[in-house]
């Protein structure tokens, strides 16, 4: 249809619209019997068809100064109508353009997944179907959140037993303490159990910890022989007996480290050789994927060992100790990690636009 | 069970382990440089390996390997080794019953 350049507002009211010489382009433009409606409404639907006469357009003539007044209201609503109805145009097709790109990403990503999937299933083989891709990312995601609050809470531990040293504390209190700083290490190993059961590559990988951290990183966390260095130099002065005794405690834990350490290399090693030699269509593809997903399993398992190292260490060193003593070792070991993570910052800082 | 009781009682030092297990390898490693040579028995390589294993589960190691006995009886599994290492117990078990 044509399109005029008025519009009419819908009503049974027709004697008062248009004063007569719009009523005259109206008749010129249509067919004198029937004239088109357009409501305020994107899609121009024909709602109403209004019935011209020529007795209507007489009476019209003769309300002029009403109709005049009136039709400048209804110039206005039309306007505003015209005005809505080309805004709400535009919106439709702003949508419907958005709904075209995210329709052409939804097509890549659903690409790229299956892509991945492939990939997956020919390390995984047989065993593809369990859970590659989904549990993950949750058990992952909760962990990183649980260590954030994990660190905010260490901090306040922490600094609360750094002002309780500065007074004449009694030793009682002052253990129960140095107990509670040790059970939320424990809590913080708990965390990692669980972690290490959802993604132990995660926890071995240090994608958790800082930068700097993730350098001295040992299976998963920081090596128990490293804590009794650290923590040394602010005890003096101790006892023979105590010096005799940490001594001891060190060379064990080197010892234990030494065998896990060892453990980890060969389970690369063997982890590398059945990698090697694995290849879809071999006879025993099958039972050599499972043999590689069982020592990934085992992962875990070492990651489970270091933690139980790293508590019982923790542990030893507080009853060698004397509760002061072993107040300012806790101190002095979450200050050390402090002074690592403020490195990174200032690492990261330093090449901006590089991850830290 | 009998088996595993008699090679027990056998050999002063005794690790159940499997020629695959990595853990069972970082605990034989741990037994070298303390300066013990252990019975090393590796039951996949064994006819009743399943057997054994299914045994050891029941003697309350959680079945898990390494397990190992010093003196005829189980001292546990890794985690129980390093514990007792830790707290400078184990080398004296273990030369009051090296071979």
């Amino acid at each position: 249809m044509t399109t005029p350049t008025t519009q009419f507002a819908p009503s049974g009211r027709l004697g008062l619209y248009e004063p007569m010489h719009q009523m005259s382009m109206w008749e010129d433009t249509f067919d004198g019997d029937t004239a088109v409606c357009m409501i305020n409404d994107a899609d121009s639907k024909i709602d109403d068809k209004i019935e011209y006469t020529s007795d209507k357009s007489v009476e019209l003539a003769e309300d002029s100064r009403a109709t005049r007044s009136i039709s400048e209201k209804i110039q206005r609503r039309l306007a505003q109508n015209r005005e809505a109805a080309r805004k709400s145009r535009l919106r439709k097709k702003a949508y419907v353009q958005q709904l075209e790109t995210s329709r052409l990403k939804l097509a890549q990503l659903e690409l790229e997944l299956e892509r991945a999937r492939q990939q997956g299933m020919l390390i995984a083989g047989a065993t593809a179907h369990m859970g590659l891709c989904g549990t993950v990312g949750s058990g992952i995601a909760s962990f990183e959140i649980e260590y954030s609050h994990w660190l905010d809470q260490q901090e306040r531990k922490i600094t609360e037993l750094k002002n309780v040293l500065h007074t004449s504390v009694g030793d009682p209190e002052l253990r129960v303490m140095v107990e509670r700083v040790l059970s939320h290490y424990c809590d913080l190993f708990r965390m990692k159990r669980e972690a290490a059961r959802a993604d132990a590559f995660y926890l071995v990988s240090g994608m958790w910890r800082t930068s700097v951290e993730r350098f001295f990183l040992w299976i998963g966390g920081f090596k128990p022989s490293e804590l009794i260095n650290v923590v040394m130099p602010q005890l003096q002065p101790l006892t023979d007996q105590q010096t005799a005794n940490v001594d001891n405690l060190k060379h064990s834990c080197v010892q234990a480290e030494d065998a896990l350490s060892q453990g980890m290399e060969k389970l690369q090693q063997t982890l590398a050789q059945s990698v090697t030699f694995l290849a879809p269509g071999a006879g025993n593809y099958c039972s050599q994927t499972a043999f590689a997903l069982e020592n990934l399993e085992s992962l875990e398992s070492f990651i489970n060992q270091a933690d139980h190292l790293r508590q019982q260490t923790l542990q030893h060193m507080s009853r060698i100790l004397t509760t002061r003593q072993a107040a300012n070792g806790l101190v002095a070991f979450w200050e050390y990690f402090q002074r690592l993570r403020t490195l990174s910052s200032l690492w990261s800082a330093r090449c901006p636009g590089e991850a830290a | 069970m009998e088996k595993i009781v008699k090679l027990a009682s056998e050999n002063g030092i005794l690790i159940f382990s499997k020629s695959t297990c990595c853990l069972c390898y970082a605990v034989q490693i741990l037994f070298k440089e303390l300066r013990v040579q252990p019975r090393i028995i590796e039951i996949d390589t064994l006819p009743d390996g399943v057997e054994i294993e299914k045994a050891l589960k029941r003697l309350g190691s959680g079945g898990s390997l390494p397990a190992v006995f010093i003196g005829g009886k189980l001292v546990g599994s890794t985690k129980e080794v390093m514990s007792l290492h830790l707290s400078g117990n184990l080398v004296q078990l273990l030369r009051q019953h090296a071979v």
